[in-house]
């Protein structure tokens, strides 16, 4: 059993079972599925500077807060007891690519040639980790949801918002992996 | 058919004020009065939640960088599979909760919020998607990197808080 688990999960195991936290938080306290909406109650809690936006009472969303909470241990469970021992594989193209960049390390899930502390000091890493993370940050709000609260939870319910942003999610990162992502990669 | 009532047209106007997919408690009156009853440490089911949900992308492996690498060039079913596969679950739950009239736990009723399009789906869609493919990480998975150890991602994960509050320091001047 734990071998199995110990695998990479097939989409067709890990799909479904992502699809279930919309009908799980629906019915164990009432709550739509979104994790990019902690951010915005992190911002709240900790620096709320008298934006209107930031002015709420927070702790009556406290509970997203402890589901990332969650998250974060869970990936700390999934890594320490759970993980196999092959690195990702990924398609021989994309392989091909990658070490043109000089990108070879596949043993984490997150790229050790690109996000480590040291490369923070290299123009690529600040590109990659900072403005990466901003954009995120930023456009998440801004669009109102983000892959979790739109295109799970929003297409759920049959959303044309959500439908609209999931499309705009799935061009605005066409057009930079393929024709941003390796400039900033040649740096 | 129904008379619509002052208090439920003070409700539509809520509804369609919060522009937030995720935020409830600021559709004002759909908070839940019940819910506020509930002690803090009621809060643990949604921390269990995220830890399967937390190891459940890790072990799919949709918070790496090259999975989501390999989605926008085309080159490998998975993450489509993952999505819509979580997209098919989603709806047909959501479908059988309104059918059947299924109640919480707790025994309220289940309510859904409709929003309405801006143009913040569009732009903040657009500069999400840039950021996405650069750290191949939405926000789940960025919590989900930082558990797993690779601490460098804890910048990114503050980058993107800051994100969020430039958002919200800025939002008045953005077209939505």
């Amino acid at each position: 059993m734990l071998d199995f688990l110990r695998q990479p999960w097939p989409w067709y195991v890990a799909g479904p079972l992502i699809g279930l936290m919309v009908p799980v938080l629906l019915l164990i306290g009432n709550k739509s599925f979104g994790i990019s909406s902690s951010l915005r109650h992190i911002c709240a809690a900790c620096l709320p500077a008298r934006i209107p936006f930031f002015r709420y009472d927070w702790k009556n969303e406290v509970w997203n807060l402890f589901l990332v909470a969650g998250i974060l241990f869970g990936g700390l469970v999934a890594a320490q007891w759970l993980s196999g021992p092959q690195p990702v594989q990924v398609n021989e193209k994309l392989v091909t690519e990658l070490s043109g960049y000089g990108i070879t390390n596949y043993q984490g899930l997150v790229p050790a040639d690109l996000f480590t502390w040291s490369s923070l000091l290299t123009a690529k890493g600040l590109i990659l980790m900072v403005g990466g993370g901003f954009l995120v940050g930023f456009g998440t709000r801004y669009a109102g949801g983000c892959t979790s609260g739109h295109s799970i939870m929003g297409l759920s319910t049959l959303q044309l918002p959500s439908l609209v942003a999931t499309i705009c999610f799935m061009t605005g990162g066409f057009i930079v992996a393929n024709w941003v992502l390796p400039f900033i990669l040649k740096l | 058919m129904s008379p619509v009532t002052i208090k439920e047209k003070e409700h539509h106007k809520f509804l369609i004020s919060n522009s937030d997919f995720e935020v409830r408690s600021l559709d004002a009156v759909c908070l839940n009065e019940s819910e506020l009853k509930h002690p803090w440490w009621y809060n643990f089911k949604y921390l269990i939640a995220g830890v399967f949900f937390g190891i459940i992308l890790v072990k799919a492996e949709v918070i790496s960088w090259f999975r989501i690498q390999e989605m926008f060039r085309l080159q490998s079913f998975h993450m489509y599979g993952v999505i819509g596969s979580a997209v098919a679950v989603g709806v047909l739950s959501v479908w059988l909760i309104r059918k059947f009239n299924i109640k919480t736990i707790y025994g309220e009723p289940i309510e859904f919020v409709t929003r309405k399009l801006n143009k913040g789906n569009i732009i903040g869609g657009l500069l999400f998607g840039f950021g996405w493919a650069i750290t191949g990480a939405c926000p789940g998975p960025l919590f989900a990197q930082v558990g797993t150890g690779a601490t460098a991602t804890v910048v990114t994960l503050f980058s993107a808080i800051a994100g969020t509050w430039f958002y919200g320091r800025f939002r008045d001047r953005l077209p939505h």
